[in-house]
Formats: C-alpha cells, sequence, structure tokens
C-alpha cells in the first residue's frame, strides 16, 4: 500500500491507483473532464491538474499514479489558476446555451465554471459554429457544445467494440464525427450520452422534456431483460421521462441498453386498470376492495383446476405470494418469457441485453414457476386461471380469469369475473433475481393510479381470504416472509440488500 | 549539379559532406566513399559498446529536445522483447529544412545510422518516418532501402553478421505533430497521430507497445561518423569551451537572409559570425530585426541578443532562447513581427492535434487576437490577455505543442511590443467584431 497526502489528509491506496481516485477516498473532488472510471484514461482534458510538490509541472491527477510520501495540493493557487485557464479555454467557443439546452442542472462544464470559473468572458472573436447532427440510434450530437473529452469515443471503441465514432479535424475546427458510413446505433450506445459531461450528445428521446431539477428520481432495476442493470427512474409530476443507468461494479459497471431505456414507455401507460371490478353477469361492474378480493377468493376456492399464470416481470415478492396461493389451491405455475436477441457489451465481463426479456425469470423459477409455451393450452370450462400482469393471446371458452394486473387486455376481458388493479414496477417496492441470482431491491418512483394498490399488498390479502396465511402490509416484511420460507433467499433481507443487491443460493443448472 | 552553394570554408562538413554530390546517393558511390564499412565494424561490437562510444561523444539529440543519445540508447535492455528503432523525418518545423537534405543527397548515410543504431539498441526492425510532402527524399530513402537489401546490406544476414536489420520507410501524410515522438508512433501504428501521455516512455512501451528508440534524422546519421572516426574525434569538432556540446550541428537558415541554405558547423560557433560570415548577413540595404534560432517553437532574440552568442545548447540558451532543431530564421527591418508571429501562432492553431483544451482553444484563440491585431482591430487589453491566455498553455499539456506557440508570441511582445501597440488605434476599448457594422455614431 501507499501512504501520501492529499489536501491535508491522509490517504493508504493500493499502489497504481490514480491521484483522482486516490483523492476520492477522502471525499476529495478533483474536477475533470475526460476521466471515467469506467474507460481508459485519455488525460486529454487537462482539468484535473494538481499540485504535487517536488513535481516541477502540475500533474494531471487521472494520469498520475500515487507515489509514497507524495503531498498533493488539489485547491493550491496554481492548481486553482490552471482549471480556471482550462474552463476560460473551453468557454471561448461554447455557446451560451445553458437555458435551451437539456444538460443545463447536470452539466459538468456549468458546475465547474459557477464553482472557479472566471465571472467575465475574454473572448471577443465571433464564436465557431458547427451544426447539429443526427448520429442515428436515439442520439444526436451539438458539435458546439462539445468540449472534445473523447468519452464517446473511448466508448465506442473500447466498450462497446464498435468503433463509429472518431476526432476528425485538428486544432479547434476538431469535432466528433462519424465513420463514413456507419451510424450511432449499437444496442448500447446511448451511454454515450450519459458519460458525454456536456450536452454534446443529448437523447432525442429525452429532449426539451424536462430540466434536470424538476426530476424526481428512485433506484430501481432495469425491467428490460434478465440482466438486473440497475438503473434511475427519473420522473416528472409523476410521469416517468427517463430511465438511466445506476452504477454497480457487480452487474452493470455505469451502463444500461436501449431496451432498457426506452423500457419507460408502458410504466406511463395511461389505459390502466384502475379501480376493481368483479363481473355482474352482464360484465364488469365496479367494486370496492373488499368485495372484490372477497368474490375472488370465492372463485378460487370453488373452481375445477386453477391455474396461475404469472409474469416474470412481477418481483419476487408478488411472486413468493402466489405461490403460497397456487400451494393452497394446488394450482399449477406457470409462465411465458418473452425472448429476444442476445447483445453482449464486449467491453465489460458479463454484461449483455439477454435474451430472456423479463426482469424476475430466474425468481420466478426459484418460486416454482414453469416456462410454457401455451399456457392456456388443455383448459375448458370450470378452469380458472389467475393472470397475474401476463400477456395471454387468447382465452380458451369457459376459462375464468381473475386478473391481478395493471392493464385489462380485451383478450382478458370477456373472460374475466374479477379484476384487482396492482401497481407497475415504477409504483411499488419490489425485489427482482437477475439471471446469475442476484436479489436486488428496486424503491417506487411515481404514484398509482387511482385505487391501484401494491400487487404485495393484493396478494397477501387474497392469500389471506383464502386462508393460506396471515401476510404483513409492507414489501420488505413479505420478502422477510420469502426469505424465511424458500431456502435459496435464506438470510437475506431488504437491509441487507442495501441498493446493490446480493446472491441467492442458485441450484447449479439454473445459473446456465 | 544542384546544391545551392560549395560549402563555405568555416563550415566544418561532416554530415553534409556529400550535399550536391549525385554519385553519394548510389550504392556504389556510398560505399566508394567508405560508406557500410563503419556498419560492418558495429555489427560486431558488442551493443553495449556502441552506446558507450556515443555516450563518450556527447552526441545530443538533434530533434530540438538534445537529449544525451548515448543515454537514450542505454535505456535499451537486452530483455528477451521485441525492440523498435523508429527514425524522425518528419520535419515539420517551421524554418527547419535540414533533415530533408541528409535523406534527398546521402540517404545511404541515414540507412546506415540506422542500421547501426538499431543493433546499439538490440532492435531489428527500424522504421524511418517521413513527411508525406517530401516526395523526393522518401523517393531517395526507399531506393537505398532496397539497394541496401539487394547488396545483402539489410535483412536476415545483414553484412554477413548474422544479425537480422530490417529498415521500413513510412510516408506520413503531413501533419506537424506526428513529429512529436509518440504521435509518431500512433501514427506508425495506423492511429491518429496524437500524442500519447508519459509514462509509460517510449523506452518501456513504444511503438505496438514495445520498448522503442526514437531519434531524429540528423542524430542517427551523426552517430555514424562518430563511431567511425571516435569520440574524441568528435568532440574534437566542437569548441573546447563546451564540453556539454559537442560535434556538428546542421543548421537551415531561411527568411531576410542573403544566402540561405544548410551549414554545418562544429557547435560553438559564434552566432554573429555565422550570420553575417556563412549567411551573408541581411538582404542588401537591410538591417537584422529579430532571429528565431531553433526553429518556429523557440523564444525570438534581437540581434543584439545574438551578437555575443554563440551556436550550442547552452550557449543559445544563455543568449535566452533554444537551440531546437536548428531552424535559424531570419526578420529584417522590413518585417512586420506582429504579421509573422500572427502566422506562426496560426500554424500552430492549424497543426494542434486537438487533445489538449489549452492548445486546442488556445492556439486558435492566440491565432485570432494576434489577426484582429494585425488588422488594426487591437485594443491595449489584448496584450494582457495574450500572455495570460500563453501562461494557460505552457507547461500544462501533454506535448510541448501548445508552449511552442506560447513561445513566440510571448517573447514577441516582449521584445517588439512597441509594434504591437503601433498598430493598436488609440483609446480603442471594444473590438468590432467582423461581420458586423459599427453601430452609427
Ligand atoms: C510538436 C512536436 C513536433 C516535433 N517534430 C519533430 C520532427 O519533425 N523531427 C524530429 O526529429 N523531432 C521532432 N520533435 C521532437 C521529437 O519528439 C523527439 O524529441 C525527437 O525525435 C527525438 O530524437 P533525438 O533524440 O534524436 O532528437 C517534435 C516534438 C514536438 C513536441
Ligand atoms: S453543455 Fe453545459 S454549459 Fe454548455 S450549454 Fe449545455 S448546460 Fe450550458
Ligand atoms: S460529444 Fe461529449 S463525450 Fe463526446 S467528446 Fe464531445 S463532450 Fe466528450
Ligand atoms: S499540446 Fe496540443 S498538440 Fe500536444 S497533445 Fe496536447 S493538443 Fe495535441
Ligand atoms: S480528467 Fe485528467 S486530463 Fe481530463
Amino acid at each position: 500500500m501507499v501512504t501520501l497526502t492529499i489536501e491535508g489528509r491522509e490517504v493508504i491506496v493500493a499502489p497504481g491507483t490514480s491521484l483522482l481516485e486516490a483523492a476520492k477516498t477522502v471525499g476529495v473532488l478533483v474536477p475533470h473532464y475526460c476521466y471515467h472510471p469506467s474507460l481508459p484514461v485519455a488525460g486529454v482534458c487537462r482539468m484535473c491538474l494538481v499540485e504535487v510538490e517536488k513535481f516541477p509541472k502540475l500533474a494531471p491527477a487521472c494520469a498520475t499514479t500515487v507515489g509514497e510520501g507524495q503531498v498533493v495540493h488539489v485547491h493550491s493557487e496554481k492548481a486553482r489558476e490552471a482549471r480556471k485557464g482550462v474552463l476560460e479555454f473551453l468557454l471561448i467557443n461554447h455557446p451560451l446555451d445553458c437555458p435551451i439546452c437539456d444538460q443545463a442542472g447536470e452539466c459538468e462544464l456549468q458546475d465547474y465554471t459557477f464553482a472557479e470559473g472566471r465571472k467575465d468572458s475574454r473572448y471577443m472573436e465571433p464564436k465557431r459554429f458547427n451544426p447539429m447532427e443526427d448520429f442515428g440510434g436515439d442520439v444526436v450530437y451539438v458539435p458546439n457544445r462539445c468540449i472534445l473529452c473523447t468519452r464517446c469515443v473511448r466508448f465506442m471503441d473500447v466498450v462497446a467494440q464498435d468503433p463509429v465514432l472518431c476526432v476528425a479535424e485538428r486544432g479547434d475546427r476538431a469535432y466528433i464525427g462519424k465513420f463514413e458510413g456507419q451510424d450511432l446505433t449499437s444496442p448500447w450506445a446511448s451511454n454515450v450520452v450519459d458519460l458525454c459531461p456536456v450536452g454534446a450528445l443529448l437523447s432525442k428521446d429525452f429532449l426539451n422534456k424536462a430540466r434536470a431539477w424538476e426530476l424526481d428520481r428512485a433506484a430501481s432495476i432495469c425491467t428490460g431483460c434478465s440482466q438486473g442493470c440497475n438503473v434511475m427512474v427519473e420522473t416528472r409530476d409523476g410521469v416517468v421521462v427517463r430511465i438511466r443507468p445506476r452504477p454497480n461494479a457487480a452487474v452493470n459497471q455505469h451502463f444500461a441498453c436501449e431496451v432498457g431505456r426506452m423500457h419507460y414507455r408502458w410504466m406511463n401507460r395511461r389505459d390502466r386498470l384502475e379501480v376493481p371490478m368483479v363481473s355482474d353477469g352482464q360484465g364488469l361492474a365496479l367494486a370496492t376492495w373488499d368485495a372484490a378480493l372477497t368474490a375472488a377468493a370465492s372463485e378460487i376456492a370453488s373452481a375445477g383446476r386453477v391455474t396461475v399464470l404469472a409474469s416474470p416481470a412481477l418481483p419476487n415478492e408478488a411472486l413468493f405470494l402466489l405461490q403460497r396461493i397456487g400451494a393452497h389451491v394446488g394450482a399449477s405455475l406457470v409462465m411465458t418469457v418473452p425472448r429476444g436477441p442476445e447483445a453482449p457489451l464486449p467491453g465489460v465481463t458479463d454484461l449483455a441485453l439477454r435474451a430472456e426479456r423479463a426482469p424476475n425469470h430466474t425468481g420466478a423459477e426459484l418460486l416454482g414457476f414453469t416456462d410454457v409455451s401455451s399456457p392456456m393450452a388443455g383448459l375448458g370450462a370450470n378452469d380458472l386461471v389467475i393472470v397475474a400482469d401476463a400477456a395471454v393471446a387468447s382465452v380458451p371458452a369457459g376459462v375464468r380469469v381473475i386478473v391481478v394486473g395493471t392493464v385489462l387486455d380485451a383478450t382478458l376481458a370477456g373472460a374475466t369475473i374479477v379484476a384487482l388493479p396492482v401497481c407497475n414496477v415504477a409504483e411499488e417496492d419490489g425485489t427482482f433475481t437477475n439471471l446469475r441470482g442476484r436479489v436486488q431491491r428496486f424503491l417506487q418512483a411515481k404514484a398509482p393510479p387511482v385505487q391501484a394498490r401494491p400487487t404485495y399488498r393484493v396478494l397477501g390479502a387474497l392469500a389471506e381470504a383464502l386462508g393460506a396465511g396471515a401476510y404483513p402490509p409492507l414489501a420488505a416484511d413479505v420478502f422477510a416472509s420469502l426469505a424465511a420460507a424458500v431456502p435459496a433467499f435464506a438470510g437475506l433481507s431488504y437491509r441487507g440488500l442495501g441498493l446493490q443487491g446480493a446472491d441467492v443460493t442458485l441450484p447449479a443448472e439454473a445459473t446456465t | 549539379m544542384g546544391y545551392p552553394h560549395p560549402a563555405h570554408p568555416r563550415e566544418t562538413p561532416v554530415i553534409s559532406r556529400y550535399f550536391g554530390d549525385a554519385e553519394a546517393r548510389t550504392l556504389a558511390g556510398w560505399q566508394k566513399r567508405g560508406g557500410y564499412e563503419v556498419l560492418r565494424q558495429a555489427l560486431a561490437t558488442d551493443p553495449v559498446d556502441v552506446q558507450n562510444v556515443v555516450k563518450d561523444s556527447g552526441l545530443r539529440g538533434r530533434g530540438g529536445a538534445g537529449f544525451p543519445t548515448g543515454v537514450k540508447w542505454s535505456f535499451m535492455k537486452p530483455d528477451g522483447k521485441t525492440h523498435y528503432l523508429t527514425i524522425n523525418g518528419d520535419e515539420s518545423e517551421p524554418g527547419t529544412f535540414k533533415d530533408r537534405e541528409i535523406m534527398r543527397w546521402t540517404p545511404h548515410q541515414l540507412v546506415e545510422g540506422a542500421a547501426i543504431a538499431a543493433h546499439a539498441i538490440y532492435a531489428e526492425t527500424a522504421y524511418i518516418y517521413i513527411r508525406g510532402e517530401y516526395t523526393e527524399p522518401i523517393h531517395r530513402v526507399r531506393e537505398a532501402v532496397k539497394e541496401a537489401y539487394a547488396a545483402g546490406i539489410l535483412g536476415a544476414n545483414a553484412m554477413g553478421s548474422g544479425k537480422r536489420v530490417d529498415v521500413h520507410v513510412h510516408k506520413g501524410a503531413g501533419a506537424y505533430i506526428c513529429g512529436e515522438e509518440t504521435a509518431l508512433m500512433n501514427s506508425l501504428e495506423g492511429r491518429r497521430g496524437n500524442p500519447r501521455i508519459k509514462p509509460p516512455f517510449p523506452a518501456v512501451a513504444g511503438l505496438f507497445a514495445q520498448p522503442t528508440t526514437i531519434n531524429n534524422v540528423e542524430t542517427v546519421s551523426a552517430a555514424q561518423h562518430v563511431l567511425r572516426h571516435g569520440a574524441d574525434w568528435y568532440k574534437s569538432l566542437s569548441s573546447p569551451a563546451n564540453p556539454k556540446s559537442t560535434g556538428t550541428k546542421l543548421f537551415s537558415v531561411c527568411g531576410n537572409v542573403a544566402k540561405p541554405g544548410n551549414y554545418e558547423v562544429g557547435m560553438g560557433f559564434p552566432m554573429k559570425e555565422f550570420l553575417w560570415d556563412l549567411c551573408g548577413g541581411p538582404p542588401a540595404g537591410r538591417r537584422f530585426k529579430a532571429i528565431i534560432p531553433g526553429g518556429s517553437s523557440v523564444p525570438i532574440l534581437t540581434p543584439e541578443e545574438c551578437e555575443g552568442a554563440v551556436m550550442d545548447y547552452e550557449g543559445i540558451q544563455a543568449a535566452g532562447s533554444l537551440l531546437g532543431s536548428g531552424g535559424v530564421i531570419c526578420f529584417d527591418d522590413s518585417q512586420d513581427m506582429v504579421r509573422q508571429i500572427a502566422r506562426l501562432a496560426r500554424f500552430y492553431a492549424h497543426e494542434s492535434c486537438a487533445q489538449c483544451s489549452q492548445c486546442r482553444e488556445g492556439t486558435a484563440w492566440t491565432t485570432r487576437i494576434l489577426e484582429r491585431i494585425r488588422d488594426g482591430q487591437g485594443t491595449m487589453q489584448d496584450l494582457d490577455t495574450l500572455l495570460e491566455i500563453a501562461d494557460n498553455m505552457s507547461g500544462k499539456t501533454i506535448c510541448v505543442l501548445s508552449d511552442s506557440c506560447a513561445t513566440p508570441v510571448v517573447s514577441g511582445l516582449k521584445k517588439f511590443r512597441h509594434e504591437f501597440e503601433a498598430k493598436i488605434p488609440k483609446n480603442r476599448s471594444s473590438v468590432m467584431i467582423p461581420g458586423f457594422s459599427p453601430a452609427a455614431a
């Protein structure tokens, strides 16, 4: 280990650590643009210059490794002057775009200029101008704002290993270009938008939708596939407007794919199932929660064969309660896992948009659900299916359905006898188990519509009404019951999971 | 036969001895002049001994930084790794055109020097990187390499020594930054010619991430003479007053001077005599106004500062500038220094590789201000701004291109401030933006 002093604080880090990372460990932020912990060091923005005693020149903190006994000054006069110089240079040709720039509020150029830039501008010449460019995919490039940090180039080159971006031209004429005939359409391309420290690369999808300071954020898990990327769900006035990756070194580093990012759209569906409903013989009629739950319990209890058809996008908590209900009435537990092409991110070990396009495929398996292609096959009169947020192509004649869902599909409407409105993933708390068996929590990001209730609460009440046990009203407590009952989850708790997750004990074959 | 003028009696033509001699270009001609004999000896000598002779000779890099060549070679140890030699023939510094003449007239001198240097650093492969616009030199060097291969001088069993020496000629695309050693390596590898951050230094991980030595064309050419005649002989060519700068140096002289061209003199040659006796002084009826002694990236000197100066690393430094690449640029009293400095700045702005914020933006901003002052649109405030920008551009970037732009600006402003001030309209406090008409007064 190497011991040094940074801003008067003693730091002990492993040899080879950069000054910038070493400073972080004692809570000292060295301002920087081109450095990113998930990208190779470029050392080009020259914003991170710090004073190291006995060094003849200022040292780039991102590209300088720690040395025994070094004394480093991040906020010395000389270092601050150098940063002020960099900021002045970067602002020379930078447009006064903040009022219309999507990055405003989360812009590192804005932040550092506010913190330590000049108060005036000495630049009197006309500014350089380059037109905006559509990079393909979801990304648009605004070259006037680009500070040439090359994060985007390095990401596409080294991490995505799809080198479509380059620095074109020299001098202040330089800009980020695309290689001839290529577009930014890699399934991971949008990460360049997050990586861009300024508003030079923007998401077309998010463009002009909100300002950073209007957003509420909740830590969540991506529902796009079974990878379980950690994400932030960002809402404005109760509407999800953006999903961005949340760092988790063990799962997705700093990244998320295009499919995951676009997975917020259904969270804002307006055609929701909003109130409990019970069939009155003519069709579904509004009911109170108590009446609906009672009706559902008695239908289930009196049915012949019962099938529980659950979505593998449901949280562990909901699936656990469904399993309990199923066990109580001797139902079979099935699911259908949607699939698509797998798209790995080559530069990161074990990160891919997975073929199983459901966040809780593994959790559902651990809780006893079997993947079937036609869940309704062979069912007929007197059979009852509890459809828990699953999509169904058609319902055989005579089959009665109890919907526990966020929407009521037209295909189910005719067969439904009770409909229980529940929250979607953005509206409740819960956990998913990813394909590697990592159990990860997601937090509520927005309010549910009208009378919809958290899935675990609805199913807990239903289980109780059926006499399948008493379940507490909080997600954490439901999870505690799950952990106590299902051996794979033994020892886990919300507190222990934190916001980075923990592993279940997977049976050997489930890991493949 | 095309060399501009015969060697001046006070020159010491070692490297330039056969400039103008077309026969020396061919293998036969080169061998007739004793060529490749020293390579034969070198290949039979232990690399460490070769390194030591060069170390003793005091030879320093002629590419600009003046690092001791023998010391540089001694960083390369027989460690079992693949080593590379890269010869820097990019020569894009304004005012510098000495390597061009070595390659044009004595391509075998370069090939022989390259083979010796490769042997000295335990390398089997040397790349000669030549500036793309240098069509004739590229042609000459390629021909020489071809001849040397055909004669068994290069190849798997170089001169029957049992050692492999391969030389490849690489044509650059004409980017000044590709003369910087690490950018050159990137360029050779087929990447964008951006300088790399150091460490790692080339001797540890250079070309293709292998230990690499990079030397200027003139440096390896000189090294060859050192081996042929010995370290003491080499030292005897220069002024005994300064043992830190030894041997001879090729100076390219251009600008407002009676006899521009390449001159090879012993280190320590008096600058005044160089400019007046060898180069014939300023054009008739003119007086020198300024001299840039080491290529465009070093401080500008006034004739007074050149007065007692001697031409070696320390001598020029004592006069307030640097020997650099040895490109002597002369300005006479007809020149507008603001215009000249603006042109230099524009060159650096054009050539900045655009990696570092200070360099990319600073060189361009500096140029715009200078051109505005040149056009009579400057303010007195601009002069202070220029100096502050220069300060922010110096010592903070990956390579020294940024510093190189700042240097002539700072020294020019210091020494010719009156010329800048004379262009600034009195009482001007604001700036007219080109393209906007001034408000009606
Ligand atoms: C911007 C820049 C341009 C350079 N151009 C050249 C060049 O054209 N030729 C050259 O020999 N050295 C050039 N150099 C110096 C090289 O980086 C390096 O120091 C030199 O090739 C080493 O060889 P030497 O030790 O034999 O001098 C340049 C350096 C910089 C910073
Ligand atoms: S990139 Fe930052 S500084 Fe530039 S306009 Fe956008 S918010 Fe403002
Ligand atoms: S577009 Fe953004 S990420 Fe890419 S180089 Fe410019 S500032 Fe950096
Ligand atoms: S100083 Fe200029 S030329 Fe050198 S690496 Fe930086 S940007 Fe490129
Ligand atoms: S963060 Fe260190 S140079 Fe950019």
